[in-house]
Order: structure tokens, then C-alpha cells, then sequence
């Protein structure tokens, strides 16, 4: 009997939603109004040297992909679902048009990690 | 007292609307109006029956047990898939209201939907327990704690009424979805302590008209009448078959790891 | 029955829109909340590749009463995101037991929300004591 695929995709999507579930709300407060206002937390806080001493160490790396990927592998499994309810196009062509954008950008966050060094 | 009794009670009344189709007469669907006097305690299966045997002899409709256990009165009242014994009809008031036949169904006739493809999705995932280990009668009989008991209880729970395949949207666009309830059973056994047949019933599992074809809408728990939880058996086993799909290779030979598939003892 | 002829009736094309799916719907659509900070956090990624100019650029923009509107949707769909998130986890698990009992599933969210409060506050207490 032939296997289902979805678990390829469910399984970043619980990951993901758990890791959201936990830190989504306190880093959309820290990086998206807190430091950028200057209220609650040093203006400094994000800044260039900082960041780059962040991206720079093994467990920025780890943190900035571990979120960037499972946050963004997330949410494509539910938009590509509620499009599929939506009957917006056909389920070949919505898998490969919300997998393929979410793996693009995975390697686009591994490039980048990668150029920082 | 019964609605015809003496004039000097005025019986209050409500107008159902009924979603009627007679095949040969009929291209599509019609509804057709009934006013029915009645009292606080009727329910709409009782107010179904006045109209069969005082307005309208020909409407068609499946009832048994009419006191929620033998699964056969579930229609859409109101537009929310119900038992039509569970269902008072006072709750409508002052009405109209609509009784139409269970969603995501082929009509035969007026309210009766037909069940064949239910009924072969239960025979398909070996719906009686397969024990792990024989045992012999001179050996006694097979042994469950409580707690054994009370992990797979509610899906034992299940009459079959088919509300939640009403619920689930992903049914309505995928007949081939074995669906709640039928997942419900699946799991009551797989659940079981005394079972060991497992990884059978999880094959089924494992295709996208198996527990991949849900997204978790969980309106079908909402509307069953026996708090079986169908939403439960379903979506657990989304973990156990995700789990199975990356950590096979690691298992047994012939199948899955035991951490991965069926349920084990505590 | 050579009568016989089932009729199907067809599914509503907008099924979602309406209750009672309409709020499976809405969690679903907290995705799209999550999708679009993670996003936003790759645009700084890639500008903190590019070097110091794109990267102040993009540190500008988070200043902009625009992304500061955008992030406060982003914290509501976040929000509404943990609260359904737990109400559907133990729908995901089996029948969990706590010694003899087995544990509602209300319980397994509550214990799970109150992770999640706690992982709030832990996460500032990091915030405010890595400031410069």
C-alpha cells in the first residue's frame, strides 16, 4: 500500500509550531518592537557588531537556521493546506509552488549563514 | 400531552423544512414544508414520525432505538449534523428550521443516505482483536488493568451514526478518506492491550487516504454524540505514522520500531 | 430498486469561509503570521551577509511605523497561534496517563500554555540580561 509523503512535511510543520508556540511571541516583541523603538530594551541591542558576533558563533548559526527554517516550514504547511481547501490551483501544483518556495529559501538562509562565515 | 388532544390547549407549532428526493420523480433535492404542532418534549425524530403518520406518508427516514445508541437517525438539522432523537425540537423555536438528509452522502431517497462505502471501510481495517499471544482456554482469559482499559475506552464508545463524516470537510472533498469514525475503530483495537496486529492496520494508516488525508479540523469530536473523539484517533496516529516513516529503517526486521507503531502497554 | 439513483450533492466551494470552519480556518491562517516574521528575519540575515550598509538599512526599516504595524500583527498572529496550538496538541497524542489516571486533555494544554508563559519570560530575562 503506498505511503503518504506528508509526514516529510508534518513532521518540520509540528516542530516548527511547537518552537513558534515557545519563542514566537517574546522574539517578535524583542526584534520588532522592542529594540527597533529603543522601549524596554537597549536601541543597541540588534546592532551590526552584535548581530555579526551572533551569526559568527556555532549556536547563532544554529539558532538563527533552527528558526528561520522550522518558522518558515511551519507556515507553508498550513498555507499550502488552506490553499488546497481554497481550491486555489491543483495539489501537484500548490505542493510545488509552497515546498519549493520553503526549500529555496532554506538554502537561500544556508547561503547566507554561509557567506557570514 | 399529545398535540391533538383537546382544542382548548392550543399546541404550539413550527414549520420543518424538509430536504426531500424521490428518485424516478425527482432530478434534485426539493424541500418541501410540514407544519407540526408540538410540546416541549418531542424530539425531532417524534416530530419526523407525526409528519410520516398524519401529513405526508411517503417521507422516508432511518430510525431504531430512538435513545442515542443504535445510530441510525443522523441527519442535518439546522445545518449541524445530529441525531434526530438527541434533537429537541423546541430548540427551534419559533422556527422554520431544516432537517435535510447527512452531508458528504449520496441520497437514496428523502433523509436515507447511503452507507455502503462506510460500511466496507470498517471491514477493510480488521475490525476485531488479532491477539499478540494465543492463549490457550485451560490458560484463562487475557488480562487488562483499568488503565489498559480506559486508554482506548472512548472508541469503543462509537455507533456508528456517521455525524462526523457530516463534520468533516475533508471528506466532503475526499469519499476515499477512511474518516473518523472509522479511524475510531481502527484505534479502539490498535489501542488495545490484548491486540497485536498492529502494523496491519497501520499500512492504512500510512496512505494519504489514511490519517493523511486530515487536517485537523476537529469539528468531527465536536458533533459526535458519544464523545468518542474521533479527532483523537485520527491525529494521534499522524504522529505514530510520521514518527514510522523516518525511524523505520531503524526497526525490527519487517516493520516499524515498536516505539513507533500501535499502542504498547504502559 | 431499478429506481435506484443516488444523488450526490456537491461540496460547497466555500466550506471554509463559513462556520463552523471558519475558525480552523483562522488558526490555520496564524501561519501565515509565522511564515511572515521568519521572512522578515531572513531579509536581515541575507542584509547582514551583504554588510554593513544593507544591514543598517534593514535595521531602518524595523524603525518604519510600517514594520512596527506589521509586527504588532505578527505578535497577535503569534499569540493566537500558541493559544490554538496548545488546544489542539493533545489531539496529537495518546491517551496520556498520570499514574493511575489518565490526564484530560484541558490539562495537557493548560501544562503546556503555562511552558509556553514560562519560555516568555525566560526569553526576556535573556534579552535584558545579553543587553550592551
Amino acid at each position: 500500500m503506498k505511503r503518504s509523503i506528508a509526514p516529510l512535511f508534518w513532521l518540520p510543520f509540528g516542530a516548527g509550531g511547537m518552537l513558534a508556540a515557545l519563542i514566537g511571541p517574546a522574539l517578535v516583541l524583542i526584534t520588532g518592537l522592542m529594540a527597533p523603538t529603543g522601549i524596554g530594551l537597549s536601541p543597541e541591542y540588534m546592532s551590526f557588531a552584535r548581530a555579526r558576533a551572533f551569526a559568527h558563533h556555532p549556536l547563532g548559526k544554529l539558532i538563527l537556521f533552527g528558526v528561520i527554517a522550522l518558522f518558515l516550514w511551519h507556515g507553508t504547511e498550513r498555507i499550502y493546506l488552506t490553499l488546497r481547501d481554497m481550491h486555489a490551483a491543483g495539489k501537484l501544483a500548490l505542493m510545488w509552488l509552497c515546498y519549493g518556495a520553503a526549500g529555496a529559501l532554506t538554502i537561500v538562509t544556508l547561503a547566507a549563514l554561509a557567506v557570514i562565515g | 400531552m399529545p398535540p391533538d388532544a383537546a382544542t382548548a390547549i392550543a399546541a404550539r407549532e413550527i414549520v420543518i423544512q424538509v430536504l426531500r428526493y424521490r428518485p424516478g420523480t425527482d432530478r434534485e433535492p426539493v424541500r418541501q414544508a410540514y407544519r407540526v404542532p408540538f410540546t416541549d418534549d418531542m424530539s425531532v425524530l417524534q416530530g419526523l414520525q407525526y409528519i410520516k403518520d398524519h401529513l405526508d406518508g411517503t417521507l422516508s427516514f432511518r430510525w431504531s432505538c430512538r435513545m442515542a445508541i443504535c445510530g441510525s437517525c443522523g441527519m442535518m438539522i439546522g445545518g449541524t449534523p445530529r441525531l434526530a432523537c438527541m434533537t429537541v425540537i423546541r430548540e427551534y423555536y419559533p422556527g422554520p428550521f431544516t432537517v435535510e438528509p447527512l452531508a458528504h452522502f449520496p441520497i437514496e431517497r428523502d433523509l436515507v443516505v447511503t452507507v455502503g462505502g462506510f460500511i466496507k471501510k470498517i471491514e477493510g481495517i480488521y475490525p476485531y482483536l488479532i491477539p499478540k499471544t494465543q492463549r490457550r482456554l485451560d490458560e484463562g482469559e487475557y488480562l487488562q488493568t483499568p488503565l489498559q482499559l480506559a486508554r482506548y475506552e472512548t472508541f469503543s464508545d462509537c455507533i456508528n451514526c456517521m455525524l462526523c463524516y457530516a463534520a468533516c470537510p475533508q471528506f466532503g472533498e475526499n469519499p476515499d478518506f477512511i474518516g473518523p469514525g472509522v479511524m475510531a475503530l481502527l484505534q479502539r483495537y490498535n489501542g488495545d492491550s490484548r491486540d497485536g496486529a498492529q502494523e496491519k492496520r497501520m499500512e492504512l494508516v500510512h496512505t494519504d487516504n489514511g490519517a493523511w488525508s486530515c487536517t485537523a479540523v476537529g469539528y468531527c469530536s465536536e458533533v459526535c454524540p458519544k464523545q468518542v473523539d474521533p479527532a483523537n484517533a485520527v491525529n494521534q496516529n499522524k504522529t505514530r505514522s510520521a514518527l514510522d516513516y523516518f525511524l523505520r529503517f531503524l526497526g525490527r526486521p519487517g516493520g516499524s520500531g515498536s516505539a513507533a507503531s500501535g499502542e504498547v502497554n504502559p | 430498486m431499478s429506481s435506484a439513483r443516488p444523488y450526490l450533492r456537491p461540496v460547497e466551494s466555500l466550506w471554509w469561509a463559513h462556520p463552523p470552519y471558519l475558525a480552523y480556518t483562522l488558526r490555520e491562517a496564524t501561519g501565515v503570521a509565522v511564515a511572515g516574521y521568519a521572512l522578515v528575519l531572513l531579509a536581515g540575515l541575507i542584509s547582514l551577509a551583504a554588510g554593513k550598509g544593507a544591514y543598517e538599512a534593514w535595521l531602518g526599516f524595523l524603525k518604519t511605523p510600517w514594520s512596527l504595524a506589521l509586527h504588532v500583527l505578527f505578535l497577535i498572529g503569534m499569540i493566537a497561534h500558541v493559544w490554538t496550538w496548545f488546544q489542539i496538541m493533545p489531539k496529537t497524542m495518546p491517551r496520556l496517563a498520570l499514574g493511575e489516571r489518565i490526564l484530560p486533555q484541558r490539562q495537557i494544554t493548560a501544562g503546556g500554555l503555562a511552558v509556553a508563559a514560562a519560555s516568555f519570560v525566560i526569553i526576556f530575562l535573556i534579552a535584558k540580561g545579553t543587553q550592551p
